[in-house]
C-alpha cells in the first residue's frame, strides 16, 4: 500500500490518541511499584484503562470484573471511541440485563499489551522516549492477571463478587480463579480453555507471520517510521475471523453468494460475498488496533498453560478453592470446543469444587458468547442471581428479576 | 412428616421418592445427585434440608434449566464423569430412577459409594406384579406410569427387581442402612414385610447404602 487515504490517516491518528490519552478512566502505576512480568522483567512505569458501570456499594462487595477477548478492550458496553459502535458486550450489561449495572459495579480493563490505553507495545517507552515496538517485554495471561489485580488494590476492592470472561477473557478468569483464590467470589469462563491447543497456537502464527511479512511493520518500527501494516494485519484478522466463526453460520450468511454482480469475473476480484465480507472485517479491525499488540497478546495466548509449575495437573491450579464456578462452552465453537470446557470441569470435579457446567446449543461458533443467546445469557443471569444470594447481596428488584 | 412438607415453595407437590430421599439425608449435608434432571430434588433438599448440593445430569436443556435457576449442575455423563471426583467429597452421593439407564450399573453403583460417604439410590422395581403380569399374560414389556415408554424408545438399559438390586449390594459389599419399598400410590410399604413382598408390591424402591470399608 503506497500513500494512504485521509480516512486511513485519520483512524490511525485516533487510535493513537487512545493509545497515550484514553477515552476512559486509567490508573498510572509509576515507577515506584514495578509489575514483575513472568519473563522475570519489571514493568515501570505503566498505565492500566478500564471502564466501569453501575455503583460500588458501601462494603465494596458487588464488583464484577470483565475480562476482554483478544481484540477487544475496555469498552464492554459503552460506544467505542474509535468506531462510534456499541459496546461489545453491551447485550448482556445493563440495567435489568444479565449482568445487571443496577445491582451490580462492573469493571471492564483494557489488557497489559493492548492499545486503548494500558501500557503495550505502542506505549512511549520512557527509556527512549519512542514506542516501545519489540522493546516491549513479553507479557503472559498471568501479567494481564497481575495488572487487573493492580486496579483493584486501587480501587479498595479486596474480593471481586465476580470475574467473567469470553475466549482469552475466560483464560484471566481462570487465572483468576487459580492465582487469587480469596479475591474470586464466583467466576464464568465461557468458550475458553485451561491451555492454549496446537492448532490455536498454529493459527496464531498464521497471523503473526502475515504481519511480519508486510513491509510496513518494519521490523516492528512502524510507528517511528509513520507506516502501519495494514495489509499483514488485515489478513491475520480474515484468517482469525474465520476461526470465530462455524461452517454452517458462514454458509447460511454467504454461501456461495457473489458480491455486486451476477457472474463470475474470473479474476482475483472478491466476487462472493463472504471474501467481500472478510476484506471489510481485516480493513476496519486495522482502524481500531495495533499490529505489535495483535502479536503480543496472541503470544500471550500461546503461552497459556494453567498446568504449568503445578506438576502438569490442573486440579492442582484449583486445590482449595472455594469460588463457585459457572463453566461454559457452545456446540460449534471449534476454536475452544466443549472438550477444552469439559477438562476445566474435570480438573475441579477432582477438587470438589463448586462448579456449573452448561453446553449451549448454538451454529453460531465462537462467537456466539458475543451474540444474542437467549439460553447463553439466561444461564449467566440465573448463575449470578443465585450467587449473589450466597454472597448475601440484595435480590434483584422485580423490575429486574 | 407433615402434609405441608409435602409441597416446595412454588406449591408443586414433591414427588414421593424425593420426600423420602430428602428425609434420609441429614441436614447441611453435601450432596450429589447424579442424574438430577430438572433439578427438582436438589432444590427440595436445599429447600427443606439446607443442603450444599451438586448436581449431573446428561441432557443439555435440562442442565441448562438449572443452572439459570441457579443451581450447581453440571452436563455430564454418569457412566463416564465420575470417576474424576475424589474420595468422600461428598455426604451422600445420590442416584434417583437413574440407575437402570446407565450402560454400567455396577461401576457407578461402586462410584457413588465411594464418592459420597453414604449413597442413595432410587429404582423402579421390574419385580412388580404389574410388571411380572404384563410380561407372564400379555407376553409384552411393560408400559405404565413408573415404565412409560415403548421398549424401543426407553433410556432404561439395565432394569432390576429389588432382589437382584439387593444382590448387586451385597456383592460388592454395600452395607444396606435402609431400604423401602414403594406401593403403586406412593405409600411406603410395611417395613415388616419380606423381600419378596416389597418385591412383587413395590413399585419403587429407595436404598440407603454405606460402602463396608468407609
Amino acid at each position: 500500500m503506497s500513500a494512504a487515504p485521509p480516512d486511513v490517516i485519520a483512524s490511525v491518528a485516533r487510535q493513537h490518541s487512545e493509545v497515550h490519552t484514553p477515552s476512559s478512566q486509567v490508573v498510572h502505576f509509576d515507577a515506584s511499584a514495578p509489575l514483575r512480568l513472568a519473563c522475570q522483567q519489571d514493568l515501570a512505569p505503566f498505565s492500566i484503562a478500564y471502564e466501569t458501570y453501575g455503583e460500588l456499594n458501601a462494603d465494596k462487595s458487588n464488583a464484577i470484573l470483565i475480562c476482554h477477548a483478544l481484540t477487544a478492550d475496555q469498552y464492554v458496553a459503552s460506544r467505542h471511541p474509535i468506531t462510534g459502535k456499541p459496546g461489545w458486550w453491551a447485550n448482556i450489561i445493563g440495567p435489568g440485563k444479565p449482568i445487571d449495572t443496577d445491582r451490580f459495579f462492573i469493571i471492564c480493563t483494557n489488557v497489559l499489551g493492548g492499545c486503548m490505553g494500558s501500557t503495550g507495545p505502542a506505549s512511549i517507552n520512557p527509556k527512549t522516549g519512542e514506542p516501545y515496538g519489540l522493546q516491549f517485554p513479553i507479557i503472559t495471561i498471568g501479567d494481564m492477571v497481575e495488572g487487573q489485580a493492580r486496579l483493584m488494590d486501587h480501587l479498595g476492592i479486596d474480593q471481586l463478587f465476580a470475574v467473567v470472561g469470553g475466549s482469552m477473557g475466560g483464560m484471566q478468569v481462570l487465572e483468576w480463579a487459580s492465582r487469587f483464590k480469596d479475591r474470586v467470589f464466583a467466576a464464568v469462563p465461557i468458550a475458553t480453555a485451561a491451555w492454549h491447543s496446537s492448532q490455536n497456537i498454529a493459527f496464531h502464527e498464521v497471523g503473526r507471520q502475515a504481519v511480519m511479512a508486510d513491509p510496513d511493520w518494519a521490523g516492528g518500527n512502524y510507528h517511528a517510521e509513520g507506516k502501519v501494516p495494514r495489509n499483514g494485519l488485515a489478513v491475520a484478522r480474515m484468517a482469525a475471523h474465520i476461526t470465530y466463526l462455524s461452517e454452517d453460520a458462514l454458509h447460511r450468511k454467504f454461501g456461495r453468494a457473489l458480491q455486486d454482480r451476477s457472474s463470475l469475473t474470473f479474476s482475483f476480484n472478491a466476487d462472493f460475498q463472504v471474501e467481500s465480507y472478510l476484506r471489510h472485517q481485516g480493513s476496519t479491525f486495522v482502524d481500531r488496533f495495533d499490529a505489535n499488540s495483535y502479536l503480543y497478546i496472541t503470544r500471550a495466548l500461546d503461552y497459556f498453560d494453567l498446568r504449568e509449575g503445578r506438576d502438569g495437573v490442573l486440579a492442582n491450579a484449583f486445590r482449595g478453592t472455594q469460588t463457585r464456578f459457572c463453566i461454559v462452552s457452545f456446540t460449534s465453537d471449534w476454536l475452544y470446543p466443549t472438550r477444552e470446557s469439559r477438562r476445566i470441569v474435570q480438573a475441579l470435579n477432582a477438587v470438589a469444587a463448586n462448579v456449573s457446567f452448561v453446553e449451549i446449543e448454538s451454529d453460531k461458533g465462537h462467537d456466539a458468547f458475543l451474540l444474542e443467546e437467549p439460553t447463553f445469557h439466561a444461564t449467566v443471569k440465573g448463575f449470578l442471581n443465585a450467587a449473589a444470594l450466597k454472597r448475601g447481596l440484595p435480590p434483584a428488584t422485580e423490575t429486574t428479576a | 412428616m407433615s402434609q405441608a412438607d409435602l409441597f416446595t415453595t412454588d406449591g408443586a407437590k414433591a414427588r414421593v421418592d424425593h420426600m423420602l430421599i430428602a428425609e434420609m439425608v441429614e441436614a447441611g449435608s453435601r450432596v450429589l445427585d447424579v442424574g438430577c434432571g430438572d433439578g427438582e430434588l436438589l432444590r427440595l433438599l436445599s429447600e427443606k434440608r439446607g443442603v450444599d448440593g451438586r448436581g449431573v445430569e446428561l441432557q443439555r436443556d435440562k442442565v441448562n434449566a438449572c443452572v439459570a435457576r441457579g443451581l450447581s449442575v453440571i452436563q455430564g455423563d454418569a457412566d463416564r464423569d465420575l470417576d474424576n471426583y475424589p474420595d468422600q467429597a461428598f455426604d451422600y452421593a445420590i442416584l434417583s430412577l437413574t440407575i437402570q439407564a446407565t450402560r454400567k450399573p455396577q461401576t457407578v453403583l461402586e462410584n457413588l459409594l465411594r464418592i459420597g460417604k453414604r449413597a442413595i439410590v432410587s429404582f423402579p422395581n421390574f419385580g412388580h406384579w404389574r410388571v411380572r403380569s404384563s410380561l407372564a399374560f400379555g407376553g409384552r414389556m411393560p408400559v405404565n406410569d413408573n415404565l412409560p415408554d415403548l421398549w424401543y424408545l426407553t433410556p432404561n438399559a439395565h432394569l432390576c427387581t429389588i432382589r437382584d438390586f439387593a444382590d448387586l449390594c451385597e456383592r460388592i459389599d454395600a452395607k444396606v442402612e435402609r431400604a423401602v419399598a414403594f406401593s403403586d400410590y406412593g405409600r411406603p410399604l410395611p417395613i415388616k414385610w419380606s423381600l419378596s413382598m416389597q418385591n412383587l408390591f413395590g413399585e419403587k424402591a429407595v436404598f440407603l447404602l454405606r460402602s463396608s470399608s468407609s
